[in-house]
């Protein structure tokens, strides 16, 4: 099969909830086969609805989902090829967790003698072999887990649904397992479809990130090009941090956009595309750069005064503003041990290259 | 228990009424009683403590351990139907939309607020002859007939000449079905907060595996649920094995159970030793039900922690 077919085809999906919340908006996308796909959004945004929708625990007010090629209008969840990772792991309490894998084999009459086999190859996967004679109350979050995807993966479905299966466990722990389930993805070529509200957690596993907002799916993008190039304030905002400049639009002539930001005074940027529409201008606080003198024609910058610092290890963020009560927000990342003393204080330029600037429209 | 040593006051301010009322009026007459089962009736209203277990022994004949086998098989169906109508009401309230759950559970409790005699009165009312039930089979009755004097087999008097009323009342049915419409409640609030308890995505979770309606009742709810089922049964179990109110009302000559004996001793019969005897064994069944829970679950506890 190739790797492009498509292996989920949300159509139009809409759901409203009794009450009236309307918790998707006609929502279309496509999931290709053996990826590991994201739905990003802030809690409340309709990602975990459309999560249930695939699973068959929720009905779609509108639209249609087909998963490999079959329509899912009226499959209801135990006859639909995938499965799902619960955010409380669902484990169930009074099986072992040898049981708790077995549980999906026994009800679809698989045969007996084959079910211990598969229940040791899928604790051996999520590498809980030795684990399968304990309750799960013996387990610790993690394990309990690692034990609720051995129950899923052992069904060898064509989709694996994960309902922000990390939010529960400590930052240390979340980060081994973005790696595990990673790892996982690639050894059992399976396709992930995983519920996030952690943009860091959906950059770092995904192969591609729809980003929803108010049951509107605002840009689906692989993890670079939905950081670099966000489409809109939203996203732009959401992920990472940004400084976000509004600007009225004076005129674009000859692939030049002037914009008039208020504070920073009229700024001339090289543009592909023509607009004529009011824009906001944004840039990365690591595209940033903070220097004594201003560094020539190939960037912008603007004097401004450093306000207030806060280490992070790894890098120093620096709060500026300039007389007009513009801020800038920059990241100065400390390559070297001295470099974290590097003085910041008093006035300097905040640079940044014509080609960091992020013109957004929506 | 590091709280009370730090203030003894206190806690003897808070612990001595209940003790001494526990004591009171309910050890100490205990007490009496379990002195009188060791007695003999002599004369119309004296007893002597013989210290003797004629009065149990006397309990081991046929007749009291017919009676005693009867409340059981009584309290034993009154719990099984209990749960199979409890376990359908509490699921139906589990599952209804979270505003109409408090109406729901106000209706099961309702009767509680009602007293036991009134109830028991009314579901004579339901009962007899000319009762409620009766009255509406004998419209159905008269409807069917008119029905088929319409299509022209009313001669023919398919139904019998009159309506016959079905005899609802004084008989074990009448006893079983009372009981049952008392103890409902209690077996319906123990199964609701289990189920309420438990995280809805067991459910899903058994259904996303590709088990059916039924197997994940079979497999998961009920599993889940049984502290509340094993609760629901015994709550039911022991006061409808020790009622006396409902057989006296609703049952016949033959639906008598063991309290009904009991209270005779008291009364009627004079005979308060034997009484005493009897409401001992009662409460000696008891407690061995009770104490079975409690192994089951310290097995269930150890199994899970083994």
């Amino acid at each position: 099969m190739s790797a492009s077919s498509p292996i989920i085809s949300i159509n139009m999906i809409s759901k409203t909830f009794p009450g009236g919340v309307q918790a998707l908006d006609k929502v279309s996308l496509e999931v290709s086969e053996g990826e590991f796909f994201a739905l990003l959004g802030p809690s409340g945004c309709g990602k975990t609805t459309l999560l249930r929708i695939l699973a068959g625990f929720e009905t779609p007010s509108e639209g249609e989902i087909f998963i490999d090629g079959a329509d899912m209008g009226h499959v209801p969840p135990n006859h639909r090829p995938v499965n799902m990772v619960f955010q409380s792991y669902a484990v169930f309490p009074h099986m072992t967790v040898a049981e708790n894998v077995a549980y999906g084999l026994k009800v679809t009459r698989t045969e007996r003698q084959q079910i211990p086999g598969m229940v040791e190859e899928a604790l051996e996967l999520v590498r809980l072999e030795g684990l399968g004679n304990r309750m799960p109350d013996r387990l610790s979050g993690g394990q309990r887990q690692r034990v609720a995807l051995a129950r899923a993966l052992v069904k060898k479905p064509r989709v694996l649904l994960l309902d922000e299966p990390l939010s529960a466990l400590d930052a240390k722990l979340r980060e081994t397992m973005q790696l595990e389930l990673v790892r996982l993805q690639n050894t059992v070529g399976i396709t992930f479809v995983i519920v996030t509200h952690d943009q860091n957690e959906a950059l770092s596993v995904a192969d591609r990130i729809a980003v929803i907002d108010q049951g509107r799916l605002l840009q689906v993008a692989g993890p670079a090009e939905l950081y670099e190039y966000p489409k809109s304030r939203f996203v732009a905002d959401f992920i990472g941090k940004m400084n976000l400049f509004e600007g009225t639009n004076v005129g674009c002539e000859n692939g030049v956009l002037s914009v008039l930001v208020n504070g920073l005074g009229r700024l001339e940027i090289p543009v592909t595309e023509a607009t004529h529409a009011d824009v906001g201008l944004a840039v990365r606080p690591e595209k940033m750069l903070l220097l004594d003198e201003h560094p020539g024609d190939a960037y912008l910058a603007f004097p401004a005064t450093v306000d207030k610092l806060s280490y992070q290890g790894s890098e120093t963020r620096v709060f500026l503003a300039n007389e007009k009560d513009v801020s800038f927000e920059v990241s100065v990342r400390n390559a070297s041990r001295d470099s974290a003393a590097d003085p910041f204080k008093g006035r300097m330029w905040v640079a940044w290259k014509h080609a960091d600037t992020l013109i957004l429209s929506d | 228990m590091e709280s009370w040593r730090k203030n003894p006051r206190l806690f003897w301010l808070f612990a001595v009424p209940p003790s001494f009322w526990l004591l009171l009026f309910f050890l100490v007459p205990l007490a009496l009683v379990w002195v009188l089962s060791f007695g003999e009736k002599v004369g119309l209203v004296d007893v002597v403590i013989t210290w003797q277990p004629d009065n149990y022994m006397r309990a081991l004949d046929p007749l009291y351990l017919q009676i005693f086998a009867k409340s059981f098989w009584f309290a034993g169906l009154t719990t099984a139907v209990c749960l199979v109508i409890g376990f359908a009401v509490a699921i139906a309230i589990t599952f209804a939309p979270a505003r109409r759950r408090p109406l729901l559970l106000m209706l099961v409790m309702l009767p509680f607020w009602t007293n036991l005699l009134i109830r028991t009165y009314a579901l004579i009312a339901v009962f007899r002859s000319r009762g409620f039930v009766n009255a509406g089979l004998e419209n159905l009755w008269q409807w069917a007939n008119g029905l088929l004097a319409l299509i022209g087999l009313g001669e023919l008097q398919l139904l019998g000449t009159e309506f016959e009323p079905l005899q609802l009342l004084y008989n074990n049915f009448a006893v079983v079905a009372g009981l049952v419409y008392v103890h409902l409640p209690f077996m319906v609030l123990p199964l609701y907060a289990a189920l309420d308890r438990m995280d809805r995505s067991y459910i899903e979770a058994s259904l996303d595996l590709g088990a059916g309606q039924i197997r994940t009742f079979g497999s998961v709810v009920i599993p889940l649920a049984m502290p509340g089922i094993v609760s629901g049964v015994i709550i039911t179990f022991v006061p409808a094995l020790g009622s006396f109110l409902t057989p006296d009302l609703l049952g016949g000559t033959d639906s008598q159970m063991i309290a009904n004996v009991i209270e005779r001793q008291f009364k009627s019969a004079n005979d308060w030793p034997f009484g005493a005897a009897l409401s001992f064994i009662l409460m000696y069944i008891t407690f061995f039900a009770i104490a079975l829970r409690a192994l089951w679950v310290g097995k269930r506890r150890r199994g899970l922690a083994a």
